[in-house]
């Protein structure tokens, strides 16, 4: 309660210190609006129904490809694991492909794919495909070799190895590896959809964009807002209760 | 002990079962390493009664965990046989479980779960009576209230007594011991050597234990095997006729293993000089 209290004090102050900088005219108004046009800008379009269905869109292009980053890259992951031959190749290009800033893929996908969803997909599967393939990799090279031994002696053979040792005493480097890949998927989406126009859906980045050409600042700050509260939420609501599982299991510090 | 007085096949699952008889022949293993090819282990023979309790003692490096891997099918000798009731050892298998020095605990299990472990790989049981078997273990090793907890959470002593509970629920035949205790304190290890007399009595399994310390080899084995090391054989062998319960303080212990160790340091020192 006191915590909570604290947090709430603090972003009061944050708001007021705004609300000064406002009233004192050190920037124009256009450049700076007031908090509370933005929070009349969040409430219309929140009562219009733009600001939900640009989230919905948003975060479907996100789940969707998240999803099929981590159904690709677990699996590649455990091979570079597993097989040298595929470590040296796959493990290779994963390293290299994760260093490359995940908007960079957003040229290459326009010109592949057009101003498609299929665009905004690839380049949200890039950003998060080779963090979990690299995740995957590391997390089992650190499994202690006596878990499979000591699974082997009690008459595990090799897939239910695989499945009820080697994963989950690679969870928490995966888990951390599906973090950073959600980080960068998100990252790597609002890229591509400011940059990106497409008639198939109208997502926060593309209000983003169009608040930027209209010269709309209480637009562009409240959407701003919006994508800092889903990537708050979805760390709160997908990870931590996963990362504090594991930290009471491991005995690790959160 | 806590037998009887339940029905079906728990009752199967928990019966004694016939301890192995082990026979290994003329085995020998050499690891290559940057200073060339190390003999571990040269025409190693050895037999173990059914429900014998034998101790391999030895300095590090001299090959004994070679050959409990090599018992235990985790590793396959250059030549020679292992084989358990006249059957050759091919591979590692739930009738001779080991028991490592590290707890090789899961840490995303909990201790209830660990012990189950190797249960949910035994076919034809339920899952009830999984329970009741992992139960009646970490009763065994008075772990009872601690089912639910997180491995972490366990002192050294109650993880090793969780790995003896989880290496005796699936009842295997032979129970193979690596340092199990070596990591403990001296209190802690003198408790768990009247444990492990307790259990194994109870239980009947045939035990093979590898250790460095004499003391504990005497306290525990029926016979107690000298590993010489470079390359590793059998160098000396002595029967324990001590009565059990040991006390490891005993003055007959003490004398046993003096002479143990004795024999451990006479046989060490052509090591001192450069073999071959």
């Amino acid at each position: 309660m006191k915590r909570l209290s604290l947090a709430v004090l603090f972003f009061a102050i944050l708001i007021g210190l705004w609300e000064l900088v406002y009233r004192a005219k050190l920037w124009s108004p256009v450049l700076l609006p007031a908090p509370e046009q933005v929070a009349e800008y969040l409430k219309t379009s929140t009562a219009d129904g733009t600001l939900l269905n640009a989230t919905v869109i948003t975060m479907r292009r996100l789940l969707i490809g998240y999803a099929i980053g981590l159904v690709g890259g677990l699996p590649l992951g455990l091979l570079t694991a597993r097989w040298k031959v595929f470590h040296d190749t796959i493990g290779t290009l994963a390293l290299g492909l994760q260093t490359l800033p995940s908007v960079c893929w957003v040229p290459l996908a326009l010109l592949w794919f057009g101003q498609t969803e299929a665009a905004m997909l690839f380049v949200v599967v890039m950003g998060t495909l080779w963090s979990v393939v690299i995740a995957t990799d590391t997390g089992v090279r650190h499994v202690p070799p006596i878990y499979p031994r000591a699974a082997l002696t009690m008459g595990s053979k090799r897939l239910h190895i695989w499945l009820k040792v080697i994963l989950p005493a690679a969870l928490p480097f995966i888990v951390s590896g599906m973090k950073q890949g959600w980080a960068f998927a998100w990252r790597s989406l609002m890229a591509a959809e400011i940059f990106v126009t497409i008639l198939t859906g109208f997502g926060l980045g593309q209000l983003l964009h169009y608040g930027r050409e209209l010269t709309a600042m209480d637009q562009v700050i409240g959407v701003m807002l919006v994508i800092v509260v889903i990537g708050l939420l979805a760390d709160k609501i997908l990870f931590s209760p996963v990362e504090r599982f594991l930290h009471r299991r491991w005995g690790t510090n959160p | 002990m806590r037998f009887g007085h339940k029905t079906g096949s728990v009752t199967d699952e928990l019966a004694l079962v016939s301890p192995s008889k082990l026979s290994i022949d003329k085995v020998s293993k050499s690891f290559r390493s940057r200073a060339g090819t190390v003999l571990a282990l040269d025409q190693v023979s050895l037999n173990v009664a059914e429900a014998e309790f034998i101790c391999i003692v030895g300095a590090s490096g001299c090959g004994k965990s070679t050959l409990l891997n090599i018992i235990a099918g985790l590793e396959k000798p250059d030549s020679g046989t292992v084989s358990a009731d006249g059957k050759p050892v091919t591979g590692p298998g739930r009738e001779r479980l080991v028991m490592f020095q590290e707890a090789a605990l899961f840490p995303w299990l909990d201790v209830l779960g660990n012990v189950l472990f190797g249960l949910k790989l035994k076919p034809n049981l339920t899952k009830k009576d999984r329970l009741d078997v992992a139960r009646y273990y970490l009763e065994l090793v008075d772990l009872t209230r601690f089912e639910r907890s997180n491995i972490h959470e366990l002192s050294g002593g109650m993880k090793q007594r969780v790995a003896l509970a989880r290496a005796l629920a699936p009842n295997p035949r032979v129970l193979l011991m690596d340092e199990p205790f070596a990591a403990l304190d001296a209190l802690t290890r003198e408790q768990l050597y009247g444990d492990l007399q307790r259990i194994w009595k109870a239980r009947r399994k045939t035990i093979v234990f590898v250790t460095h310390n004499v003391r504990e080899a005497v306290c525990l084995g029926n016979r107690v095997l000298l590993f010489s090391p470079h390359p590793g054989r059998v160098q000396e062998e002595f029967v324990i006729e001590l009565p059990r319960p040991r006390d490891l303080n005993s003055v007959e212990l003490a004398t046993y293993a003096s002479q143990i160790t004795h024999a451990l340091k006479t046989g060490a020192r052509p090591e001192a000089v450069p073999a071959k």
